[in-house]
Formats: structure tokens, C-alpha cells, sequence
């Protein structure tokens, strides 16, 4: 399958990242020929196999829902790179 | 006179047990022999100041009677693991300044058993990548050369900075992390040992995360023995990580040297690939009459879903990485590009923050679980996974282990598969199918190939059964003997 560029584009959009429009033809190219790749998954039957939830065969553990952690706002916002006044700092969003 | 980087990780302990070395001698020939090996590019943080200071920590509680298991001796830690107070790149330019404010796990473990950390080793983007080209920090290229020709090999990857720092004699351990082959490519590309635990043996808390089903830490080593050292440190149970087995840790250098006979060993008929250079098969035949050498029973067994482990993959792991690096985003830590739009923000930022392997993959997962495709691609991979883990049940009924080779060809030069994304994927056709099953693996240097570079031969054992892989193991580096030595090793 060949992926166009309004395909990619919507890709790009979905995963948020910002392709240039001259790279959206080569890319398209790159990921036509992985996705045909994996393509050759069809040639299994696959009817009324579980698809797998978990890689070994351990219980989740459940714990009580506490607060066990927190308190340092400081070292949560040490790498903000807009960090303002004890909080997260993005560009406007609200008019 | 004794020359403290050539000694393996357990010669050095015992030196130091002995008293005839002091850790501060012992790092400081680490650190002179790291500063040789610059040219490698093999690390992207070095810690020499605060391994300095930590070795002297170490020979006051050595002096006190009291320490760990790794008392006192210097390790490398891929750059993927969060340290505290040091810079964390992932080897991406959008975690660009990104200091953690807390520990991993794996790498808190081996400083409360007396480790010293050497520096933060060099890897592929987020550990995308066979080669360790993907790096933001620009390549490493390994201590290895083709004879006769001077053209730079790649170390394998990702975890290639940490094989790249053992191979040239510039730390006597390090540590990785093992998506699909990412600790045993680089291992068998850099003559050294790399083991990827079961999934579940080592904590992934504070790992920046690739492919979360998949990821496990292991130790890059010049020796098995090294690698039971070191695994011994890095496992146990942890409560942070939802995944962590609660099972206890064997000391796993119990029983190494009890030998196979009498192990049975499986060899898979479906682990060969149209192409691949003759003397792999050659060398995986010589292990198995090794080992038979050795007393161990071999048997030809089938995991005939082998050719669709790679293809399955390659679409769990892309789309785990999807939704994993969602987080970098430019609000909380890392790069940010700037713009008066957020929903902009975030496009420029991880556009301009990624590199083009990460993109790619991040694209592939994005699509492969987006509205329409999801059954089709992800859930279709989750039943060949399924499926994949059924051969291997089958087959662990009948062997105890099973021998394969590690990667289809000995190092490649770099630059020479940059352009040809499913060739540089096919690296990891022998490695993936353990990790799809979360199966515990491990790579021996066995061989050299045609060319004179390093070949590895790999154990895949049952869950949670480390002791009897690296007891094979052990055999298996007995038998082969494997002395050479690469072009750089450096001078401390």
C-alpha cells in the first residue's frame, strides 16, 4: 500500500510532529515500504488466537489508592523549559 | 605488574578483596583508559569527578569491613538510564538539558552495591536503531577494524557506547537495555557477552521508555561470570514498576562452571535467512559440537513462526513508542520550540526534536493504531506474538535451552546501511523472537568471521531460568576460547 502525502500528512498531524512539505513524498515512501513489509502478517490464520496481554505470566499487583509521593513542586518543574510561578507555562490557549 | 583495565570485573573484585588494589587506583585507570577512547565517541556524559569521589567512598567502606557486590568497582551506564543530578539524553536532541530529579532502579541498585559510575554511554535515538548512528551525539564507531582497512565499523546497537567501552578494555562492565536486541547485537558485533534478562528480572523504572512491553535492562561484560556479577546487582523485585517479577535473586554465579552434561539443548531449523554469509552457520555449528563436546544432549527443534517475529515487531514496537514518546511535547522537560500556538508548539518541537529513525517509527506506530488499522495491524501482531510464544512453550517442553546464532553477519561499516531501514531491521531477525516472548538471552563471543571480526553465538532460555543459560554459557566460552582483541584497546 502507498501512503500519499495527504495520508502522511495526516499522520504527521495525528502524532504531532511537523513534517516540511518536501519530505512528504520520500517519507510516504519509507513508510509504504515498512507497512508492506509487515504486510506478510496476513499470510497467518489468525482466527480464535487471544492476542497477547502480557509477555510473562505474572499477576498485576494492586496496592491501596494513596498518596505516596509528592510534596517537591520544585524539582517536579526543574526542567520546564517555560516553568513560571510553580506551574507548567504553555502558550495561550484561551482568548 | 598488573594492568587494572585488563582485568575482568571478578578479577577486579577480587583484587579488591584482596586489598591489592584500592578502588581508587582500580578508576582511575578506568578513567585514563576512557579518556584514551575518546575518539570512539562512546560516551555522551563522562562522570569522572563523581566517579572519583564514589571510589573513595567505596575504599572507606571497604576499609570499614562493610560494601557491596560491586564494591568499589567502575561500570558505564547507557544513557537511556535516569541518574540523578546528571544529564539524561536518551541520545535525542529534544531531551536536550534534561537533568532527572530521581534514580532509575537498575542504576540505584548498583551504587547501593558500591558501584562507581564511569559516565553515561552513547546509543541510537531513544535505543532506535542497530548501529548506533542514530545518535544525536553522532556516532560511535567501534574499537574493531577489518584487517587491512581503516574504514570506521559501527559497534551494533543501541546499547553501543556501553560494548564499544568493554571491547576497548575502557570499562570492565556496563550496562544496557535490550528492546529487540539492543544489549546481544552490540555485544556479538563487539566481541563481549550481553545478556538481556527475562522480562520482569530488572525494574524499568526511570528507563526512559521505548517499547515498554519489550524493554528490559541487562549488563554488557567481557565474561559470563562478569555478566552474573553484574545481573545479580541490577535484578529484584520493585514495586515501581508494575512488571517487576516478585521473585527472589540467585546469586548467579552459583553453579556456572557445573557444566551441561546431560542439558539438552534445542537447535531452532527455522533460524537461518536467505543471504546470510556462510560462516554464521558455520560457527552455529561449531557451537553445537561444542557442546555436545561438553556432554550436552542438542536436538533439532521448530519454532516455525520464526520469520514472522521480525514484521510483528515492527509494528508492537513503533506503536509502543508512539504513545510512549508522546510525552515529549515541550511543556515539561527537554526541547521546546517556540510558537504562539500550542497545538504549533508541539508539532515544531518533536519535528524538530526527533531525528529521522524516531520519526519514522513514531509515524508507523501512529498509524498502525489509528482508527480503521488497529485490528489489522496491532491486533494482528498481538496473535503472532501468541503464536510466537506457543513455539517456544512447545519447544522449552523438550530443551532446557537453545542455541542460535546472534545476528546474521559480523559489524558493518558505517554509513553502509543508513539508507535501507529493513535491511539495517533484519539485524535483529536472530534477537527478536525472545524478546517478543520476553524469554532471557544472551550473546557469547564464539568466533571471528572471514574478515576477522567478532561473532556471537546466543542461549535463549526459559522464563526466569538465568542460572542454567549462563551455565551453558559458561561452557560455551570455555569451548571457544575467545581471545582476540580489537585494533584500539586502550592504554590507562
Amino acid at each position: 500500500m502507498a501512503l500519499d502525502e495527504a495520508t502522511v500528512r495526516r499522520i504527521a498531524h495525528l502524532a504531532r510532529i511537523e513534517v516540511p512539505d518536501g519530505e512528504l513524498e520520500a517519507l510516504g515512501g519509507e513508510l509504504s515500504n515498512i507497512l508492506d513489509w509487515v504486510e506478510q502478517l496476513a499470510e497467518i490464520d489468525t482466527d480464535g488466537i487471544a492476542p497477547m496481554a502480557s509477555v510473562v505470566e505474572i499477576v498485576l499487583p494492586q496496592r491501596a489508592d494513596e498518596i505516596t509521593d509528592g510534596g517537591y513542586p520544585e524539582k517536579v518543574l526543574q526542567n520546564a523549559p517555560g516553568g513560571a510561578k510553580g506551574f507548567f507555562a504553555v502558550p495561550k490557549v484561551v482568548e | 605488574m598488573t594492568v587494572l583495565n585488563e582485568l575482568t570485573l571478578v578479577e577486579a573484585r577480587d583484587a579488591l578483596d584482596r586489598g591489592e588494589v584500592s578502588s581508587a587506583e582500580l578508576t582511575e585507570a578506568y578513567i585514563s583508559a576512557g579518556e584514551a577512547s575518546r575518539p570512539l565517541n562512546a560516551y555522551i556524559t563522562e562522570t569522572f569527578e563523581r566517579a572519583r569521589e564514589m571510589a573513595a567512598a567505596a575504599d572507606a567502606r571497604r576499609a570499614r569491613g562493610e560494601g557491596g557486590i560491586l564494591e568499589g568497582l567502575p561500570v558505564a551506564i547507557k544513557d537511556l538510564f535516569c541518574t540523578e543530578g546528571v544529564l539524561t539524553t536518551a541520545a535525542s536532541h529534544i531531551l536536550d538539558g534534561f537533568v532527572p530529579p530521581y534514580e532509575s532502579t537498575v542504576t540505584a541498585n548498583l551504587w547501593r552495591e558500591g558501584a562507581v559510575m564511569l559516565g553515561k554511554t552513547n546509543l541510537d535515538e531513544f535505543a532506535m536503531g542497530s548501529s548506533n548512528e542514530t545518535s544525536y551525539y553522532g556516532p560511535v564507531e567501534s574499537p574493531w577494524q577489518r584487517p587491512g582497512d581503516n574504514r570506521p565499523l559501527v559497534p551494533g546497537g543501541s546499547s553501543g557506547g556501553s560494548a564499544a567501552l568493554v571491547a576497548a578494555r575502557a570499562a570492565p562492565a556496563a550496562i544496557g537495555t535490550d528492546t529487540g536486541g539492543s544489549i546481544r547485537q552490540p555485544a556479538a558485533f563487539s566481541g563481549i557477552v550481553g545478556l538481556k534478562p527475562t522480562y520482569g528480572r530488572c525494574s524499568r523504572w526511570g528507563v526512559v521508555a521505548f517499547a515498554s512491553s519489550l524493554d528490559q535492562p541487562g549488563p554488557l561484560t567481557r565474561d559470563v561470570r562478569d555478566a552474573a556479577l553484574m545481573l545479580r546487582a541490577m535484578a529484584g523485585h520493585d514495586e515501581k514498576d508494575s512488571t517487576s517479577a516478585p521473585v527472589p535473586v540467585p546469586n548467579f554465579e552459583d553453579n556456572i562452571e557445573a557444566g551441561v552434561k546431560g542439558l539438552k539443548v534445542g537447535i531452532p531449523r527455522e533460524y537461518v535467512l536467505d543471504g546470510m554469509p556462510p560462516e554464521i552457520d558455520t560457527l552455529w555449528r561449531q557451537g553445537i559440537a561444542w557442546l555436545e563436546a561438553a556432554g550436552a544432549e542438542t536436538r533439532e527443534i521448530s519454532l516455525k513462526h520464526t520469520k514472522y517475529a521480525l514484521p510483528t515487531y515492527y509494528i508492537v514496537a513503533p506503536a509502543e513508542a508512539s504513545s510512549n514518546l508522546a510525552r515529549y511535547d515541550g511543556v515539561r522537560f527537554g526541547l521546546r520550540a517556540e510558537s504562539g500556538d500550542l497545538g504549533e508548539m508541539y508539532e515544531r518541537t518533536r519535528g524538530q526534536g526527533f531525528g529521522a529513525e524516531v520519526r519514522r517509527r513514531v509515524l508507523i506506530g501512529t498509524y498502525v493504531l489509528s482508527a480503521g488499522y488497529y485490528d489489522a495491524y496491532y491486533i494482528k501482531a498481538q496473535k503472532l506474538r501468541t503464536l510466537i510464544a506457543g513455539d517456544f512453550k512447545s519447544a522449552f517442553a523438550e530443551v532446557d535451552v537453545i542455541l542460535t546464532p546472534t545476528a546474521p553477519s559480523a559489524a558493518f561499516a558505517a554509513g553502509e546501511k543508513s539508507d535501507d531501514p529493513i535491511g539495517m531491521y533484519l539485524n535483529d531477525v536472530f534477537t527478536v523472537p525472545s524478546s517478543l516472548t520476553g524469554l532471557p538471552a544472551m550473546s557469547v563471543p564464539a568466533g571471528l568471521s572471514a574478515e576477522g571480526l567478532p561473532l556471537g553465538l546466543q542461549l535463549i532460555a526459559k522464563p526466569f531460568d538465568e542460572i542454567t543459560m549462563l551455565r551453558a554459557a559458561f561452557a560455551l566460552e570455555a569451548a571457544a576460547g575467545f581471545d582476540v582483541r580489537p585494533g584500539f584497546v586502550a592504554a590507562a
